[in-house]
């Protein structure tokens, strides 16, 4: 097999998972694309470790960790948002624009 | 072993190809891109969430591809079994619109979105094609898992325990965050 093939799979999952982010407007589906581009690169973590040893998986393991409290925390954010404004569209928390 | 099995057809350095490894990768792809596709269009937020899961579980049969055992059954179990449920709740806790709804949405950014990721998919592949061009894989018969633990509990010892009290810092903090005073 080659490597090409997993690495451009990645690659595409990665695109996609950007669009998400840059075009969904509630909260927890830019949650849901982020996780897109973190098995993305997931995929190109295991993929290159195949070939060079096991520290791609030990690094892919350590990924799947982060995105767990990731998504613990950032879910928490999102329920605060919506507790305190009652929606979770998240173009309408612009306090920062001038 | 479902990996040992893709991978008693692993070639050789030289030209020949793993088919059925192939196959299920080629079948395995289409499937996830779909998927994927649909994730970030669908205008029903649940339907959005269930795609998710065959994206997941198109990684997991790809880490099985690979020979990652140990990674494919923590896909299924941490991915499919708790990140999907939370997404789940953290849907409905916060009353999302359950059937469809053409808000989910900014369409006005759509074109940058299009723009961004095509530019960045042109991008990302010339580089891997130019770089990893012919690059076949090289996949071993050893047991992975166990090289696996090695190395965790070896060499990658301190990340593991810093990672551990990374989420054991996660969790009060989105314990603190969500409850209500």
């Amino acid at each position: 097999m080659l490597l090409n093939q997993f690495l451009l799979l990645a690659a595409i999952l990665f695109s996609i998972g950007v669009y998400g982010v840059i075009v969904r407007r509630n909260g927890v589906l830019v949650l849901m694309s982020i996780e897109l581009i973190l098995n993305a690169v997931n995929i190109n973590l295991v993929a290159f470790g195949a070939n060079s040893g096991i520290a791609g998986q030990v690094f892919a393991l350590f990924v799947i960790a982060v995105a767990a409290a990731e998504v613990g925390v950032g879910l928490a954010i999102v329920l605060l948002i919506y507790r305190n404004r009652r929606s979770v569209d998240i173009d309408q928390l612009d306090e920062l624009k001038g | 072993m479902i990996a040992s099995l893709f991978a008693a057809q692993a070639c050789a350095p030289s030209e020949c190809f793993a088919v059925p490894a192939n196959i299920a990768f080629g079948i395995c792809a289409l499937l996830m891109i779909g998927a994927a596709i649909k994730v970030v269009t669908e205008t029903n937020i649940v339907h959005a969430a269930l795609y998710l899961v065959v994206v997941l579980a198109g990684v997991g049969v790809n880490y099985l591809i690979l020979q990652a055992e140990f990674l494919a059954v923590t896909q299924f179990l941490v991915y499919i079994g708790a990140i999907i449920v939370l997404f789940l709740f953290g849907i409905m806790l916060t009353r999302a619109p359950m059937g469809r709804s053409d808000d989910l949405d900014n369409a006005k950014l759509r074109p940058a979105g299009i723009g961004a990721a095509v530019m960045l998919l042109v991008v990302l592949g010339g580089a891997l094609l130019s770089s990893f061009g012919e690059t076949h894989l090289v996949f071993s018969t050893a047991n992975s898992t166990t090289a696996l633990s090695d190395a965790v509990f070896n060499q990658y010892l301190i990340p593991f325990e810093v990672v551990s009290v990374m989420l054991l810092a996660a969790l009060i903090g989105a314990i603190v965050l969500a409850r209500r005073d």
